[in-house]
């Protein structure tokens, strides 16, 4: 698995630049350059050199500290927001699976419904009634996740249910329950840590939408979406100030998007075979 | 078929419905009233007495319910708070440029990215397919505010070929005119379209590439029809399918994108309507705004199912049964 694993290009690059991301965040936890919202006027649009590694934006705070520091605000909406989708998602695709009928009914018509909403639509929502900030937004992408994968969930739980084995195991007594603790999920894991790292990506997109908008991530904590926000202001007079966070947003998508698809080949090798 | 289209027909009113529940119950359970949310912490009780019996907020939950669901039916909408007009008037207006916007991306979108997923399906495994999978691999990461930003960068302030935003009007008299609107729309809708159609690329290719193994692509090639016949005639339409899907989705993720895209070229759309209700806290405008794009994006749902089983009656049949 490993072998195949370092030998799958999309795999290795997509490996590499998460590593990295996640790196930076938990270094950022312990050292920065600078404080991220140490304003210093006189050192304001400062080009790179080596005390400011990518230079100072217009109230003088260090880019570099900033980018390192926005990490962790990405990786958190990331994380709670797919555990959001996970959580309920599966639970509800597993129950639509094993229940069939009704519930079935039930869960679908509501997933259906919830993509009535995407993310920015639910945040948007969200934040006319409680207010712009961090939470608003990973709830809504967290929602909006949900219906993702109970759809997911409940597709592969069905085709898992017709097997031999689980007509065996309930031969045996198994119920519903057990069945899916024990057949169920464990086959169904590999589809579901693909989707996760797309969703995953996703939500680093959705949540630097919102932030750019000033409906997420609020100052002083810095998030990549705002400072594309502040940068545009200054477009005239520091261009680059704008390329730096969409460069980093742009490679850690990639690198996520990158390490699904090489887990998908590495996890379903008759897939792969076919591409 | 009619049964299919009164079923899907029935799943979409009902989604309608709970949608328009779940607008009403969401902006009805803030913390605090309305009145108090609208005119902030400093409004006085009397004012925000005046401002609840304005809005009628003094009556039943469910006899406003009532109210505005019919009055959306009937193309009567309520007043919007901080613009005084009714909030269909400020939407058609501000639809004027989401709209065309909107199409502008899709056809963009679509034409881009046929074209991509076809040739690279078409060489599949060569140099051209590879090249088409990285650039899409590069599409789906790059945020489409960003790519907005660069655009600008680029074509406003280095090259200085258009304005860096803003919107000049469809009519003539105020020095707008249909090629100047078109203009100021271009860059905004490539920064929608490129990633959209990156995605869709990737689709219509693997969906091509499945297609091109079914048995009666070989037994049409076996016919003695040419590999350009063959892809033309049988592949194309049935790979249509999963293509159809996603452009559905799509166009809803094009109306959205463009919620964000819109802020950044300051155009006076549907996107830019919203934030600024927001930031006036004019709940009935919101609730009136995000009601219209769920509805949209369902509508575009429903349409969808209907495209497919157009186009492959085994699905029509299926769902029949």
């Amino acid at each position: 698995m490993f072998r195949r694993a370092a030998r799958h290009p999309s795999f290795v690059v997509g490996a590499v630049l998460v590593g990295v991301l996640l790196l930076a965040a938990a270094l950022s936890l312990v050292w920065q350059p600078y404080a991220p919202a140490e304003i210093d006027i006189p050192n304001k649009l400062a080009p790179p050199s080596w005390s400011h590694w990518l230079g100072t934006d217009s109230l003088g705070r260090d880019i570099a500290s900033q980018l390192l520091v926005g990490s962790q605000n990405s990786i958190v909406v990331g994380v709670v927001a797919v555990g959001i989708g996970l959580g309920l998602g599966v639970a509800l695709g597993c129950l639509a699976a094993a229940r069939r009928g009704w519930v079935e009914e039930l869960v679908m018509r509501l997933s259906d419904f919830t993509f009535a909403f995407p993310a920015l639509l639910s945040a948007i929502m969200l934040t006319a009634i409680y207010g712009p900030g961090l939470l608003t937004s990973i709830v809504a992408i967290g929602i909006f996740n949900v219906p993702v994968f109970a759809r997911l969930t409940r597709a592969s739980a069905r085709s898992i249910w017709t097997r031999d084995y689980v007509l065996a195991a309930r031969a045996a007594g198994k119920g519903a329950w057990r069945i899916t603790t024990d057949h169920v999920l464990p086959n169904i894991a590999n589809v579901l840590i693909v989707q996760a790292t797309i969703q995953f990506a996703l939500a680093i997109l959705a949540e630097a939408a919102l932030s750019y908008l000033g409906l997420g991530t609020q100052p002083p904590q810095p998030s990549w979406g705002r400072m594309l926000n502040e940068a545009q202001t200054m477009m005239f007079q520091a261009p680059m100030l704008a390329v730096y966070p969409g460069v980093t947003i742009a490679l850690a998508v990639l690198g996520l998007n990158l390490m699904g698809d090489g887990l998908r080949d590495l996890l379903d090798p008759k897939l792969a075979r076919q591409r | 078929m009619l049964l299919f289209l009164l079923r899907r027909a029935a799943t979409f009113a009902a989604t309608l419905l709970v949608a328009s529940l779940v607008v009403f119950a969401v902006l009805e359970w803030l913390p605090g009233s309305p009145a108090q949310l609208m005119l902030g912490d400093t409004a006085t009780p009397e004012s925000i007495a005046a401002l609840q019996a304005r809005l009628g907020l003094d009556r039943p939950a469910g006899a406003r319910y009532l109210d505005w669901v019919t009055g959306l039916l009937q193309g009567r909408s309520a007043m919007s708070y901080a613009y005084d007009t009714p909030t269909f008037e400020l939407i058609a207006e501000r639809l004027q440029v989401s709209l065309p916007l909107a199409l502008l991306a899709m056809t963009l979108t679509v034409v881009v990215a046929l074209a991509l997923g076809v040739y690279a399906a078409a060489r599949h495994n060569r140099a051209g397919d590879v090249g088409v999978m990285a650039l899409s691999q590069l599409g789906v990461a790059v945020p489409s505010f960003w790519l907005a930003i660069l655009l600008i960068l680029l074509f406003a302030v280095q090259l200085q070929w258009v304005s860096a935003g803003g919107f000049p009007g469809w009519s003539g008299d105020d020095g707008g005119g249909v090629w100047p609107g078109l203009k100021a729309l271009l860059l905004p809708a490539l920064s929608l379209a490129a990633v959209q159609a990156a995605i869709l690329a990737r689709v219509t290719r693997s969906s091509v590439l499945e297609a091109l193994r079914e048995d009666y692509v070989r037994t049409a090639r076996a016919k003695g029809l040419s590999r350009r016949a063959v892809l033309w005639r049988h592949v194309l339409r049935n790979a249509m399918v999963p293509v159809l899907t996603i452009m559905g989705l799509q166009f809803a993720n094009l109306i959205t994108g463009a919620i964000v895209v819109e802020n950044v070229f300051v155009l006076p759309g549907i996107g830019r309507l919203v934030f600024q209700a927001i930031n006036n806290r004019d709940l009935v405008l919101v609730r009136d705004v995000v009601m219209l794009l769920a509805a949209v994006v369902v509508a575009i749902n429903f349409v969808v199912d209907v495209l497919y089983a157009a186009v492959d009656p085994r699905l029509r049949v299926a769902a029949d049964v």
